[in-house]
This record gives structure tokens, sequence and C-alpha cells, in this order.
């Protein structure tokens, strides 16, 4: 797709002798939320930062709204917006100069009060950066983001840190943003994040793309079915497993075993009846609906949560 | 353009709030007025006349100090990462640095003749316009300074370590504590390769022996500051880094070398002609003339 506004083509970074980024390709289109999900240390940020011109890439082609971000990075920044990872303000920068003084560094601006009121920070107008809390943090790094109007936003691990209810608040307002149709580009290692939040994703391990879709597209192509998670008092083959009635799938996972069925009553039913004569234990058992992490188990054989 | 002011506003606003600012940048210097006023001067009003060169050079030379740390913090906790994914560059951030620390040191100084005049009855404060032009060029070269040495260092503590491997010399080899005139001439010889030599000597001769912005010497350490300025200034766009992990490409190493040149050029040529040792030896013998209360503005060459 030639006009998408976003555009990765077999990009390539090194560190040293390290490849993080061994040839990612994908393209994000104008209005859509995409999310790069995927391990600590699987190569999203350092694409995201390539896409931003903060890095130099070793390979491959990159295009952000038209712009090479190397070559046009200056044109470049006026026409994106970004929550970067692992960054700071000054401990003594109040809230609203935060706001105005990254507005002024950009041609179209929008204006600071009505960003600080969307984003529920009017109260903290006058707080020192340093006396924030981790979600008013966050969120001023959003709106802080939004100031220039940009075409397209780069979220690095939005919520990552944050407790669960503050999640919840940078999700609403993600959502909004999504309403809004803004082209946003995110990264997360929080399967719910992306299943909730993301139009696509692209599945990213050890620098490449695993699996890219829509998040209910990838579910229906990964064994396309519920997850029996169960752990046992003694090892059993997943083999055997595998062959017991009802059972479309089953890999051993961490010591647990990861089981998928179409047929969920026949499933249990039938390890519990395998087990029974074998003289093994059930120690737990849980059932899920099928998720991202699914997809990703059955692409790697390690989950995605570390 | 705008970029760069916003940015200075913002960087005065920020040290203003900040109590180191307030510890390293006008409660020492002023302790060191008054020790030099006060003791060293015995509150002789002629004799305070005459340290009150080397007590504003120290203030002004003082500038590389929170500089340096300044910008190692800013990258360091990853606030320069920030400002990198704006249309922000390199210069609005390194000459925003200069200018707020200019502002900043400027006001400082001022006082520091203020009280002079006030509490030592200073009348006599040479030729203010030379004495402005060296302050000016003093304190944005050594700025510059600053942001080299922010440049090729990765921590705090290494920028520290650097800071005070700087600032012992500068401060005992330059006559800024002890006056030229008194040191051993090895001691005298090393000095001359120092920037700090200059801007001492000259900041002396402007305010007790009326020394013109015209004069040679001034001229002299006027020009040599402002190239040495210009390169360090040039070489710290080169090696600046947004990005805390990286690393400075080791041919820029090399550049550093480079900002020594037109001190160590100035240095041969002044040991060969002991011009600025002269210069000082004069300043410092006219102390010890009974004078008619007025200092040696004759003795110009």
């Amino acid at each position: 797709m030639a006009n998408s506004i976003l555009q990765v083509e077999n990009l390539v970074k090194r560190y040293g002798d390290v490849e993080a980024v061994r040839g990612v390709s994908f393209n994000v289109e104008e209005g859509e939320v995409f999310g790069l999900l995927g391990p600590n240390g699987a190569g999203k940020t350092t694409t995201v930062e390539i896409l931003e011109g903060l890095r130099t890439p070793d390979g491959g082609r990159v295009s952000v709204c038209g712009f090479d971000p190397q070559r046009d990075s200056d044109a470049l920044k006026h026409q994106i917006g970004a929550a970067l990872q692992s960054t700071s303000l000054p401990d003594k920068l109040r809230v609203m100069e935060a706001l105005r003084l990254f507005a002024s560094f950009y041609k179209r601006r929008r204006n600071p009060e009505e960003l600080l009121k969307r984003f529920g920070l009017e109260e903290k107008r006058n707080t020192f950066y340093s006396q924030l809390s981790g979600g008013q943090k966050q969120r001023l790094a959003l709106a802080m983001a939004l100031v220039n109007d940009p075409k397209v936003l780069f979220f690095d691990e939005p919520t990552a840190g944050l407790d669960p209810q503050v999640r919840r608040e940078i999700y609403d307002i993600i959502e909004e943003l999504r309403r809004e149709k803004k082209t946003i580009l995110m990264t997360t290692h929080y399967i719910e994040e992306a299943e909730r939040l993301c139009d696509r994703v692209a599945i990213v391990d050890h620098g490449k793309v695993i699996a890219l879709g829509t998040p209910r597209d990838l579910k229906a192509h990964s064994g396309g079915s519920t997850r029996i998670e169960v752990r046992l008092s003694k090892p059993e083959s997943d083999a055997t497993l595998k062959n017991l009635e009802g059972v479309a799938d089953a890999r051993v996972v961490d010591g647990a075993y990861v089981i998928h069925s179409n047929r969920p009553p026949q499933a249990i039913v039938s390890i519990v009846k395998h087990l029974e004569a074998q003289g093994n234990e059930l120690i737990s058992l849980e059932i899920a609906s099928p998720s991202l992490e699914d997809v990703f188990i059955e692409m790697t054989g390690r989950r995605l949560r570390d | 353009m705008t970029n760069f002011l916003t940015l200075t506003r913002m960087r005065i606003q920020l040290t203003l709030r900040n109590k180191m600012f307030l510890f390293f940048s006008v409660i020492m210097p002023f302790g060191f007025f008054f020790l030099y006023a006060g003791v060293f001067a015995r509150s002789v009003p002629r004799v305070v006349s005459f340290f009150l060169g080397p007590v504003i050079a120290l203030t002004v030379m003082g500038s590389f100090w929170g500089l340096s740390a300044g910008l190692v913090l800013f990258r360091e906790q990853g606030i320069l990462r920030r400002f990198h994914v704006t249309p922000v560059s390199a210069s609005d951030m390194l000459a925003s640095s200069i200018v707020a620390n200019f502002v900043l040191t400027l006001p400082t100084v001022l006082i520091e003749f203020l009280f002079a005049r006030i509490f030592f009855h200073v009348t006599h404060f040479g030729d203010l316009v030379s004495a402005f032009l060296l302050i000016a060029i003093g304190t944005a070269s050594f700025a510059s300074l600053g942001l080299v040495v922010a440049s090729v260092t990765n921590t705090m503590q290494e920028t520290q370590v650097i800071n005070q491997l700087i600032w012992l010399p500068l401060i005992f080899l330059s006559g800024a504590t002890i006056p030229l005139a008194t040191l051993p001439q090895v001691v005298r010889r090393v000095g001359l390769f120092l920037p700090a030599t200059y801007l001492v000597t000259e900041l002396q001769d402007a305010t007790y022996a009326n020394a013109a912005p015209w004069s040679p010497d001034v001229l002299l350490a006027l020009g040599s500051l402002a190239i040495w300025a210009i390169l360090t200034f040039f070489l710290s766009t080169q090696l600046f880094r947004w990005e805390p992990e990286a690393k400075i490409p080791g041919r820029a190493k090399l550049l550093v070398a480079a900002t020594a040149i037109p001190f160590l050029l100035l240095g041969i040529w002044e040991n060969k002609t002991n011009r600025t040792i002269a210069r000082a030896q004069a300043m410092f013998d006219s102390l010890n003339v009974p004078s008619k209360s007025a200092p040696p503005a004759d003795s110009q060459k």
C-alpha cells in the first residue's frame, strides 16, 4: 500500500553484535491504532524510535507521513507526537509550563488549556513535575504528545509500571483518541491492552514480526479455541494429552500444560479420566477464552509475560 | 530562533528554582569576594581594587561547573530525549545553556562591583568597557568549556571528577588565587598556556590599571578567548548526545585536543615575550609603591 501513513520495510537495527530488529515490516493506515505486542527486548522500542527519528536504522526502509525520519527529520518532527519510554522532565518544571514550552516548538499548536482540561490536570497546573504521581506524569506525557496536533502519535509502553486503576485511565484516553480517528502506533507487552485498544496488532519476538492482523483474526487463527491450563503432580507427555478426546492442541509451557480445545467440557472430562487412570493428580485447572497470549505461545512456545 | 529563546527562558527559570545554583553561583562567589577584599586586601580600597579582577574572573570561570553538571543531568534523566522528538536542535539547546548562564552570572558580577563600592569604598573601577567585554567573552568561553566537559563525560561522577581536574589548575596557576607575580617562574610558564591566565590578568588590567578595550593586551585576551569560545562551542555541537547510552566517536575525542591549540600557540609566544607576566608583575609591584592614592593608570605600556 503506497499511501500508508507509516511504512516499515525490512527494518534492521544492530547494537554492536546484537541484532535488535531483524527485518521488521508493517504498514499503518491513517486513523488506525496499531500495536506492537511483544516481550521486553523484542525490538519494539527500537522500531518506534527509528520511526521517530531518534535512531539510525542499519537496513530497510521506513517512511512516516511521507518523510524519511533520517533525511527529513526536521519536517517530520512537526508532524509527530510521542510519549517515550524512559524519559523525564526537569524536576522543577510546572505542568502548565511544560505544555506551553513544548507547544512553543511547533508551527501548529493546540491550546494547552484545553489539553490540561482534557487530561484531568487542571488542578495540577502549577505543580512541579517531580511532585506528580506516576499516573499524572503519564497523563502529562500523553498531553504533551498532542501539543502540536500531530498526524501520527507514538506511545511507547504507555502504561508500563502503572497500577491497574491508573492503567484503565490511560486506556480511556487512548480509546477516546481512537474514536477521534487519530493514527497511533503503540507498543505494549500487555495482552489485554493490545486486544482492547488496537485495531491491528503485530506480534514481535526477537526482532521479528511473527504474526500480524486484527486481534480477532489472530485469535481465530490460533488453535481457535478455549484455553485450558492444568498443573499436574506428575509429569505427563504432551503428545498423550494431545490425543485425548476434545483436545485440539497441548504443550508444556513453564511446567504447566496449555491445552486448546473447541469442546472444553469433553476435553476436561477426558483429561480427568486419563489422569485418574495414570494415577496422576490435578493440582490446578484454569479455563480462559483465547487471547493473543495463546497466539504468542503457539508461535514461540513461551509465555509473553516473564 | 524562537526555540532557542523559549529554552533560554526555561533554563533561567529552572536554575533560579534550584538551591544548588544559589550556593554555587551566588553564595560561593560572594564568599570568595569577601575573603579577597576583607582578608587578602585587608579592606584597603586600592588593594581591593587590585583583587577585583581575579575575584570577578573566578565568578566568570565558575560558569562551567553548573553548565556541565546541568547538561549531563538532563541527559542522564532522559530529559534531552524528550526534546529530541521535538523540532528543537542541538545548537538551540547548547546556545540556550550559554545565554541562560550569561544572564545569571552577570548580576552576581554586578553585585560584586557594588559590594566593592559600598563595603570597601572602592572608587576606582578602571575601564568598565574593557571589563564588560572580558566578562562577556569570558563567561561565554568558560560556559562552552562546560558544554564540552558534558559532551565527553558519560556520568555525573565522571563530570565532577573532570570539573575538579580542570578547576584546580585554572584557579591556582592563573593568578586567580595567588597573584601571578608571586608564583615561581616554572608555574608561571605553565600558567601561560591556560585561558584563565589571560582572563584574570586582563580583567585586573582593566579594572585596576585602566586598560582600554583597544589596548593590545586586552585585545589579545579578547581575541584568543573568543576564538577559543567558538572552537569549544562548535566542538560541543559536534559531540552533543541526546541519548544517555550514546557513545562518543573516537575521532571526536581528537577534536577536544584541537581546542587547546589557540592557547598552546599563545602560550609559546607569551613564554618567549613574557608580556603577560611583565604586566602582572608591574601591577603587583605598583601595589607596594606608596602612591598618591591613584592606581598606576600610567603604567600602561
